[in-house]
């Protein structure tokens, strides 16, 4: 089954970025939901959420294959309903990596809406604003570093994440095969040069957005 | 002051462990093939009951993972994989003692489904609808996936059945996805159908171009030789292969 390097490059973009936004999306949504006030119930909370980043990814496979499985509770709701089935797809590769990547923004986030300025929304709130459009408006545009900060950490674990996707979307060439997945089965299968193409391939690509995240980061620093 | 002492006296049980460890006991590593890995924690603990103090250690995997790890200085002591062809390439890396090389097993491919899955009487029917995926071990680095490929090579079904195959990590992996209902259908060996038995069924037996054979060796970097190759004689004495029969394994004559 010999793919070239190109096929599972894009792959990996492509189930990185859908992974990324997915998990900020929610990462952000969660982050709001949980406020800056700490409470027993909070802490309890933000730890349920954090624990796909603590677990071992294959803990986070088993449990996305029990229950997105075509047996599971989601698995067999969606195929009975829409006919979808996630296992060995691209979109389960992205589910997993999402998982996986959700925590990094969830904590980033919330930690950077703590750090606004009280003060600020509260002038907002009282020139009339309703509280939606005070976090759009105020509390969003004045903490997006710290959000894209997380973000960048999650494109980054998504972009890695190996042990889930293995599980839940399987290796195949072409069609689930990430970058990592990838350099694994080449690996294994004593084909050294091909691994060690990926290898560099990997690399060039996490440089390429570590300097992204510099620049992104730096240029609005006040 | 207290601190000091526990601390001493921690030092001390650790360099204890450390020196009287390898006096008293061997930790024999042995990396046994994923189709084994149940018969084999039988024969280890059987194995450990005859030499008290010794301790068997299983590393599971495809046996060409195991052959990837031995060949990069793994500290196993006996290798057992699920083909001649890995052995093979074992002993030509050097990375086995092949004067301890033997077969110690055999074992029959078979075509699995899931349950509920209408039953195919050939292979041919794979092309059919209603198994959208099937699951095989990567013919890359696993041999279930090796003997698999070459039947349906030799079946003339290799090519057309190419967006349909779901390649695992090992022989397990494909069982897995069998018995779980994502996969329809899949190949593995009898002895593997065997643990699933409630949940998957067998189609039918597939013919392989070579019989499937196990063989075992000491390790060539071994750091227990002997014991090793008491292991070795253990997995071929009458009892282990009545054990591994109970398993569905069937036994080679010697």
């Amino acid at each position: 089954m010999p793919v070239g390097a190109l096929t599972p490059l894009l792959l990996t973009l492509k189930v990185a970025l859908c992974a990324t936004l997915l998990a900020t999306l929610f990462g952000v949504l969660f982050a709001r939901m949980l406020g800056r006030k700490r409470s027993v119930t909070r802490d309890v909370a933000e730890s349920v959420l954090t624990l796909p980043l603590v677990l071992p990814p294959t803990v986070l496979g088993y449990y996305l294959l029990v229950v997105l499985g075509r047996n599971g509770a989601i698995g067999s709701w969606l195929l009975d309903h829409f006919g979808i089935t996630l296992i060995f797809t691209w979109q389960g590769a992205v589910i997993a990596a999402a998982i996986a990547a959700f925590p990094l923004i969830l904590r980033s986030a919330r930690a950077a809406f703590t750090d606004v300025d009280r003060s600020l929304e509260q002038a907002a709130r009282t020139l009339g604003l309703r509280e939606p459009a005070v976090f759009f408006r105020v509390t969003l545009p004045l903490a997006w570093r710290g959000v894209l900060a997380g973000a960048l950490l999650a494109f980054a674990r998504a972009m890695g994440e190996f042990g889930a996707t293995l599980m839940i979307a399987g290796s195949l060439p072409g069609r689930t095969q990430t970058l990592a997945l990838a350099i694994y089965d080449a690996v294994m299968a004593g084909d050294d040069a091909r691994a060690a193409t990926l290898v560099w391939i990997s690399l060039l690509l996490a440089i390429v957005v570590l300097l992204i995240a510099a620049r992104l980061l730096q240029r609005h620093t006040p | 002051m207290q601190a000091f002492h526990r601390r001493r006296f921690v030092a001390l049980c650790l360099a204890a462990a450390l020196i009287t460890a390898p006096v008293f006991a061997a930790e024999l590593t042995v990396s046994a093939a994923s189709s084994l890995a149940n018969a084999f924690a039988d024969l280890g603990k059987a194995f450990e009951a005859a030499h008290p103090g010794d301790k068997v250690v299983l590393n599971l995997a495809a046996s060409d993972v195991l052959l990837r790890q031995l060949e990069q200085g793994a500290p196993a002591d006996v290798f057992a994989s699920a083909d001649e062809v890995t052995m093979d390439r074992a002993a030509a890396a050097k990375s086995i003692d092949t004067t301890t090389r033997r077969d110690f097993a055999g074992n029959t491919l078979v075509l699995i489904v899931a349950a509920g899955i209408k039953v195919p009487e050939a292979l041919e029917e794979l092309n059919g609808a209603g198994y959208a995926h099937v699951a095989i071990g990567n013919p890359e680095s696993v041999p279930a996936g090796r003997y698999a490929k070459q039947a349906l090579v030799d079946a003339k079904l290799w090519d057309g059945l190419q967006t349909r195959l779901v390649p695992t990590q090992n022989v397990r992996q494909a069982l897995d996805y069998v018995a779980r209902g994502e996969a329809q259908a899949g190949f593995v060996y009898a002895t593997d159908a065997a643990v699933q038995k409630d949940k998957v069924r067998v189609a039918l037996n597939v013919p392989t171009a070579t019989p499937v054979r196990y063989p075992i060796a000491v390790t060539a970097a071994s750091a227990h030789a002997q014991l090793a190759s008491r292991f070795v004689e253990f997995v071929v004495s009458t009892d282990a292969q009545a054990a591994l029969g109970r398993y569905g394994f069937t036994s080679v004559a010697p």
